[in-house]
């Protein structure tokens, strides 16, 4: 598999992702921000963490408009996979990608911590070797993770299984952490094949880390 | 002419900061506040003196770029 992963100022985990996914197999190519289009041939593209712009004016928004998010649209509008990890989540609600908007975590902490994740859908391209109910571990690192949709959005998102993931306890009940719509921390788009989350499942593949619950997630895309 | 944007997130969205600040005020003594909202403003200097033109061009700056209609609302005044 080959993977475009997308660089813009700011962006700090475009190494990891990069590590993560050579580590599982594929190779990856880093694309600059300015570059208006993709390169041939890829299977998906990822949308890193980090701090595009330096978050300012809302985290991702200016990011969005540069000339490789018209290339990741069209990508998306024909089928191609994105997704969107921490930052990456934010950039992609703010393209319209995804569905609802990221705020301010409710107590206005950054918030960087192992956390205990329920996989709530995986019928889909990137949870498919995960199973419904399973915990997984896999650290978060955000102040901006505070997921909200109106109760219309958040209907169909439920309608479509587009909840992928949900912060949890060690059992998988829901626990608030950033003070999401019912805990949420990562969706898909109506036709599944935009994802976003706020967890960094890149930083979960060693054992000496803490977790390697991040390789059954980005495994999700082996063909 | 100079617009004014204020950007403030929906009612019924929950204010994080606009809560904290609410809380501190009480916290010093400032009895009888009800609610407290924080936002931003953004202004904008802009070439043209038509005022009609001016408006349309900063709702769409709003719409695209300076606010996430998803979860805020904006005010425009120009002068």
């Amino acid at each position: 598999m080959k993977v475009a992963v997308l660089r813009f100022p700011g962006t700090n985990c475009e190494f990891d992702t990069q590590y993560a996914f050579e580590k599982l197999g594929h190779t990856t190519e880093l694309v600059w921000h300015e570059n208006e289009k993709l390169p041939e041939n890829i299977d998906l593209v990822v949308v890193p963490g980090g701090f595009s712009y330096g978050d300012y004016l809302r985290s991702g928004s200016i990011a969005r408009f540069s000339p490789v998010m018209k290339a990741v649209i069209n990508y998306a509008n024909n089928g191609g996979k994105v997704l969107g990890i921490c930052n990456g989540f934010q950039i992609l609600t703010e393209a319209g990608l995804l569905p609802g908007a990221l705020k301010r975590n409710n107590d206005l902490h950054f918030i960087s911590k192992h956390q205990n994740l329920c996989v709530i859908n995986n019928d889909n391209a990137f949870l498919n070797k995960c199973t419904k109910g399973e915990v997984l571990n896999i650290p978060i690192a955000h102040a901006d993770g505070n997921y909200y949709i109106d109760d219309a959005g958040f209907k169909k998102l439920e309608e479509n299984e587009q909840v992928l993931l949900r912060y949890s306890d060690a059992e998988g009940n829901p626990v608030i952490v950033n003070g999401s719509v019912t805990s949420i921390a990562g969706v898909c788009n109506e036709a599944k094949n935009v994802f976003g989350l706020m967890p960094h499942p890149e930083r979960a593949l060693e054992a000496i880390l803490g977790s390697v619950d991040g390789v059954r997630m980005l495994k999700g895309f082996d063909a | 002419m100079t617009a004014v944007v204020n950007v403030f997130l929906k009612d019924g969205v929950l204010d994080p900061q606009g809560k904290a600040a609410h809380h501190a005020l009480d916290s010093l003594g400032f009895d009888g506040v009800s609610d407290v909202r924080i936002g931003k403003q953004i202004i904008i200097k802009l070439d043209t003196s038509d005022k009609t033109k001016a408006e349309a061009e900063v709702k769409e700056m709003c719409e695209t770029l300076l606010a996430n209609t998803v979860i805020e609302d904006y005010t425009i005044e120009i002068d």
